[in-house]
This record gives structure tokens, sequence and C-alpha cells, in this order.
């Protein structure tokens, strides 16, 4: 125990600020995620939730506040620094973003020619290893246009890990899929968590999160309102905020498993969760 | 350069340089009309054709988009039109005129990328347009002609209006046979005056002006025929 | 008629035209080298530059893509020569007074292109590329560039092959190209249908050569999501 608290989280940030068009988009949000670690961000649209992300790796640059990566604070003006915080931070997009020009293959070999300096050969070695880790070995040589957006996502996370990061952030990696395509990319995610991966996911995939998040962060307004495990926040009779909205979007997408969730999270939360996740879970691509 | 000179020299060459507007105006009416009359007929063939007439379009359109319009002008003025107008049965019917032999070279080949204009339109149209009018019994061409071409031409309008900008272009060419246009009264002015400088810019300004007036115009066409919510995205 | 086409043909024609292939040829080249390059410089400027040159390249492009060509040819040709500042004036021969006209007009053609392929690159595209750690110049140069480069490709090999057509005018300003030699010869042998519709051919032959030659550089470079669109 002593000694774990002498490790810094991975990534820490103090008191981050941003106003973008005279919004306060985020308020002093402070957030650590140690080693290991699962953090779930909800809360409506517009909340903030990417904005954070973003910052995180200063893809957005924050007005205020300082990005800690293990415990050493990052200098946001240079660019070594900041190129070195973003490779060992991998960030996932709701609409993936993989290079439209080039095959799966090549999408995750490109960084590491030009980031880390590997040879083409060690680079296309690697990226074929990570691509058969989210099962899609046999598609390395397909463009994004011929994947599908299951396909396209999972590539995108093999094409984040293959930089070897120490922590993973996720903006809704499911949101931009038909629902049939959401179960596999979610078995990758969770394979990841299994494994030890430090994360922190926005989503909107509650008894998904749930079953393997750490911590929910509740964000409204550009500030994270409620936190705490899931167990705690989704109680029937915690009267939170968070269990509020998460009864709100789990009758709207109507998912079966999520009827009974805050029935389901009294004492056995795992057990009441794992049936919605199952069924999201069912197709494992590995 | 002496800034006084040329203004007065631009000042006097005004209403003759603004004379050549009308011929200008002439060139690029006709041969918007006659690219329309046939551009019109050829891409239908072009869509809906036996493969002969596909075939035969494809090479009118490869013939008059592969020839620049400057040897186009040669070819029909100092060429065909002058042996036809030889010719006993058609001579006296003006086939000599160089305004003619430019209105006929820009309006083929005006008619040649009007058609690819058309044949476009017409294929961005959902197939379900076509059945939905042959399963209330309209003929091929019956359809074609009520359900197609409304929804074709209207989307053909933006297009329409950058070949118009072409077309100003390319008409300053038809000095080269002698249409009193704006760049042959340029080149006229300027070389009596001695102020090329002052004439071309003229020149540039009215052709600038012409091709503002020619594009507002279209937009209005535009705007007038606009059926709400449609437009090539929604059609398609 | 004393010959007959055959032989006027191999006889004058094709070796007078012969010669002015290559006069065509050294004015096309170097204008359309011209023209890439300004227009490479124009359109990503338009995208990227700031708002003073972005004001400055755009109006360059509406100048000169909404005037005659012809009378560009003629300013640059018979006009400059007047202008003069502080007693010096530059007067242009016509080869190169057409190579100047051809690629400044060609350049703001061009810089449409290129500035429609920069534009059309998603905004993902780039943060993806800095989410990696790429640099902003890595980004560019793995990410934009090539994709950039593949959508503007079919509208840049349009402009060469007008950029073609067009080397014509260069016979208004006496430059004995392509069309200024068969202008020669129609001239001194008064037959027209013959001399004009046999420089026709050759236009014909150099701009279906020049496309054949930009399909197989597009198929070479097409991926899927970026083909050329079948006409
Ligand atoms: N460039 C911008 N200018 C002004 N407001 C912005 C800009 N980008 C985002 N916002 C606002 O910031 C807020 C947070 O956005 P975002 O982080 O995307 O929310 P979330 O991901 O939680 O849906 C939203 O209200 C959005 O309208
Ligand atoms: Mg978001």
């Amino acid at each position: 125990m002593a000694a774990e608290n002498q490790t810094p989280p991975v990534l820490e940030a103090r008191a981050l600020g941003k106003t973008l068009g005279g919004n306060r988009v985020l308020d002093a949000v402070s957030l650590a995620l140690p080693k290991g670690c699962v953090k779930v961000l909800i809360g409506p649209s517009g909340a903030g939730k990417s904005t954070l992300l973003q910052c995180l790796n200063f893809l957005i640059p924050p007005d205020s506040g300082s990005i800690l990566l293990e415990g050493r604070e990052v200098n946001a003006r240079s660019r070594r620094e900041l190129c070195s915080l973003r490779q060992q931070v991998g960030m996932i997009f709701q609409d993936f973003n993989l290079f439209d020009h080039l095959s799966a293959m090549e999408n995750v070999r490109v960084a590491l020619m030009k980031v880390k300096g590997m040879s083409k050969l060690d680079a296309g070695e690697l990226a074929l290893a990570e691509l058969s880790r989210v099962g899609l070995l046999d598609k390395a040589a397909l463009y994004p246009a011929n994947l599908s957006g299951g396909q396209k996502q999972r590539v995108a996370i093999a094409r984040a890990l293959a930089m070897d990061p120490k922590v993973m952030l996720l903006d809704e990696p499911t949101s931009a899929l038909d629902p049939e395509l959401i179960g596999e990319v979610l078995a990758v995610i969770r394979d990841l968590a299994q494994n030890g991966m430090t994360m922190i996911i926005a989503t909107h995939q509650i008894s998904f999160s749930a079953s393997l998040a750490d911590e929910f962060l509740f964000m409204e307004k550009g500030r994270v309102i409620e936190s705490g495990s899931p167990a705690e926040l989704l109680r029937r009779d915690s009267g939170s905020r968070t269990l509020a909205f998460c009864a709100k979007i789990s009758e709207l997408s109507g998912e079966a498993g999520e009827a009974g969730l805050a029935a389901g999270l009294g004492e056995s939360v795992r057990a009441g969760v794992s049936v919605g996740a199952a069924g999201l879970g069912a197709e494992s691509p590995v | 350069m002496d800034f006084s000179l040329a203004y007065t020299a631009t000042r006097e060459a005004l209403p003759y340089m603004l004379g050549g507007v009308i011929w200008t105006v002439g060139l690029i009416c006709g041969a918007m009309l006659l690219g329309l009359a046939l551009g019109v007929p050829l891409a239908v063939l072009h869509v809906y054709g036996p493969w002969p007439a596909r075939r035969a379009v494809s090479i009118y359109v490869w013939l008059f988009r592969g020839i620049p319009i400057l040897v186009q002008m040669y070819i029909f003025y100092f060429g065909l039109l002058a042996w036809l107008s030889t010719l006993p049965l058609l001579s006296g019917l003006g086939l000599d005129s160089p305004f003619v032999a430019a209105v006929l070279v820009l309006g083929l080949t005006s008619s040649a990328y009007q058609s690819q204009i058309f044949r476009g339109a017409i294929q961005s149209l959902p197939a379900g347009q076509l059945k939905a009018a042959r399963a209330m019994g309209m003929t091929d061409a019956q359809a074609i002609r009520s359900i197609i071409l409304p929804q074709a031409l209207r989307l053909s309008i933006p297009a329409w209006s950058n070949e118009y900008s072409i077309l100003l272009k390319d008409s300053a060419l038809a000095f080269t046979i002698g249409v009193v246009e704006i760049m042959a009264r340029m080149r006229a002015i300027a070389s009596t005056t001695h102020e090329p400088v002052s004439m071309t810019f003229l020149a540039g300004i009215i052709f600038f002006a012409l091709t503002w007036v020619g594009v507002k115009a279209l937009s209005l066409l535009e705007n007038r025929v606009r059926i709400a919510g449609y437009t090539r995205q929604g059609a398609a | 008629m004393s010959t007959t086409y055959l032989e006027f043909l191999r006889a004058e024609l094709v070796p007078g035209l012969m010669e002015g292939l290559w006069t065509s040829i050294a004015v096309i080249v170097p204008s359309a080298a011209l023209g890439v390059l300004i227009g490479l410089f124009a359109g990503v400027l338009r995208v990227y530059g700031p708002r003073p040159v972005r004001q400055f390249t755009e109006a360059y492009v509406s100048l000169f893509r909404g005037t005659p060509l012809v009378v560009q040819v003629f300013f640059w040709y018979f006009a400059l020569p007047y202008i003069s500042i502080g007693g010096h004036s530059i007067v242009l021969d016509a080869i190169p007074a057409s190579i100047l006209a051809f690629g400044l007009c060609s350049g703001a053609y061009q810089s449409e292109y290129i500035r429609g392929g920069l534009l059309s690159i998603k905004r993902g595209q780039i943060r993806a590329a800095l989410a990696l750690g790429m640099t902003t110049r890595q980004a560019v140069q793995s990410v934009v560039l090539p994709q950039a480069f593949r959508r503007a490709l079919p509208g840049c090999g349009n402009e060469l092959i007008y950029l073609i057509k067009y080397s014509s005018l260069a016979s208004i300003i006496t430059v004995n190209e392509l069309t200024g030699t068969a202008t020669t010869i129609a001239k001194n042998t008064w037959r027209n249908i013959e001399v004009f519709c046999t420089l026709g051919v050759y236009y014909l032959v150099l701009v279906t050569l020049a496309t054949w030659l930009l399909h197989l550089l597009e198929d070479s470079l097409s991926v899927p999501g970026f083909e050329r669109h079948k006409s």
C-alpha cells in the first residue's frame, strides 16, 4: 500500500481550464490515472468530455492548468516534449480517423517509422502483430474505404497500441458504429483492460463500462460533478445524477440488459451488469 | 507613363469599346443557345441511346474538346465555311461571315461540354425516377421529357454559370477572324493611341464586369426555378 | 490543285508542323511547370496563409481567372514594355511572354484544385497524426500532402490539357509554334481546309496522349476511396 502511494499516477491533470468561443468548456478539471486503472467519463453531449480528453495530450491546448506524465509536468512549449507525450498517450477517436490513403497495415506502420524511427521491415512486422491482436490480420492489406466501422476502429486501436502507450484515451469509441458492430470493439477494449492497460474512456455504453471501470466520472457543463465506483453511483437508492442520466439513456436505447440496471446493481454489481455486457461482447474478435 | 494622358485616352475609347460588348454578348448568347439545343439531345443519346449513338456522341465530344478554339475558328472560317459559301446552293446565306463562324465554333464546342454537364446530372438522378415514371405507364420518351430533364436541367445551372464564364473568355478569340468584339477593338485602339496598358486594363474590366453580371443572372435563374430542398446532394 | 493531299502532307505540311510542334512543346512544358509551381504556392497560401496573404492570392486568382487569356497574353507582350519604372521597362520576347502569360494564368486555375484538395482533407486526419506523436511537418508530409495530391490530380491534369490547347494563342503574338506555322503554310499555299484540319489532328493527338498519360499516373496512385471517377 505504502509503495503504491509513492508511485505517481501515469497521467494526471491539474485544474484544467478551457474557454472556447466565450464558453467555459472546462472549468478547473482535475483527474489522476494510476497505473492499471480504468476510468469512465460519462455525461450529456456538450459536457466537455472530448475537450477534456484532447486537452490531456494537448491536441487542444488548455488555457490553464497542467498535465503530468508519471509525475513530471509536461512543458507544452517544447515540441519535443509534446511529441514524446503524445507517443506515450494513445488516443482513439469517435470517427476513427484512419489515414484514408493508407492500408490497414500502413496505418499502423507509418508512425512507427516516422516517429519511432523504426525500419520499414521491423515496423511492418510489429504492425502485423498488432493487427492480429485485434483480430484483423487478414484485413491488413485493405484500405479504410473497404473496412467496416468496427474494423476501422479496431485498426485505430492497433495503431495506437503499436506505439506502446502507457495510457489510452478513448473518446466514444463505439458511438459512430452500427449496433451490430459495437460488440467487436468492446471486446477488444475489455481485453485491454484485463491486460492492465491504464485507460480513460468517454462512452455511453453504461453496462459495459460499469463492468470494467474502477471509477465513473460524471461531467456536466465543463466540470466533474460526481465521481465514485460504478457500484456506488448506480445503486438504486444513491439518488445520484449519474444514476438519473444512465437510467435516461438506457431507457432511450432500450437495451434489455440496461433496463434492469438499477435493480441488478445492488449487491452483485458485476453479476447484474455482465448480463448486458455479455450480450454486447458476444462476438469475440480474438 | 502619363496618367492624365491614359485617363483621356481611356475616356475617349470607352464608347467604342462598349460597342464591342454587343458583339461579345451576341456571340455568347448564340453559342449558349446552340450549345443547349445540341447539348441536351446529345446527353440524352449518350445516356439512353443505342451503342452506336453513344459511341458517336463520345467521338463528337472528343473532337470538340480536343481541338483548340483558335484552330477551330480557322478551320471553320478560313476552311469549311469559306468553301461552303462558294457552292451555288449555299451562297448568299451569309455563311462567310466571321460572326456566324465564331458562333458555330463556340456553340459546337459548348455543346460538347454542356452534354457532359447534362449527362452527369442525368446520371446523378436516382434510378427510381425513371422506374416510377414507367410504372405510371409513361413511355421512355415521355419520362425523359417530363421527369428526367426538368430535374437534370435544374441541377445543371451551377455548372452552366461556369460554362458561361468559359464562353465569355473564349469569345475574345473571335477577333482573330475579324469579329469586332471587345478584344478586336482594344487591339485597334491600343495601336492607334499607343496606350496599350490602359486599354488592356479597360478590356479586362469590361470582361470582368460581364462575368459578374452573367454569373449573377444565372444565380437569379437558379433561385427562380429552385424547388425547396432540391439540390444535387438532395437528389443524389 | 497541283498536288494531292498526301503529297502536300509529306512534302510541306509534316516538315513544317514538326518544327512548330517542337516550339509548341518548348512553350507548353515550361508554362506547365510554372503553372503547377505557382498553383501549389497559391493553393497552399489560400488555405493556410495569414489573412493578408490569403486576400492577395485570392485577388490574383480572380484577376487571372476573370479575364480572357488572350487579353493577358496581349498585356505581357505588347503592353508591358510601355510600363516604365524609374526609366526602366521590361521588354519580353514572344516566347518568354507566352510562357509567363500561360504560367500565371494556369497557376491561378491550378491553385483552385490544390486548394480543393487541401480543403477536402478532414481535420481528424491531422489530429490523428499529431496524436501519434508526429510533428506538424511530419503530419503534413505523410498524411496531408499524399491525400491532397490524389484529390487534386484529376483537376490539375485537366488544366494541363487546357494549357496544351491554349498554347495555340502564342501564335497571336508571332510565336511560330504549331498554329503559327500552320497559318503561314495556309497563307502561302491557300490550302486552308487541309492545313487547319491537319493542325487539328496534331492537337487531338497531343491532347489524347496527355490524357492517357495522366490516367496512367492516376491509376498508379489510386487507392480505394481515392479512385478516378470513371466518366
Ligand atoms: N471551437 C469551439 N468553439 C466554441 N465552442 C466549442 C468549440 N468546440 C467545442 N465547443 C463547445 O464545447 C462544449 C464541449 O464540447 P465537447 O467537449 O465536444 O463535449 P462532449 O464531447 O462532452 O460532447 C460544447 O458545448 C461545445 O459546443
Ligand atoms: Mg464528444
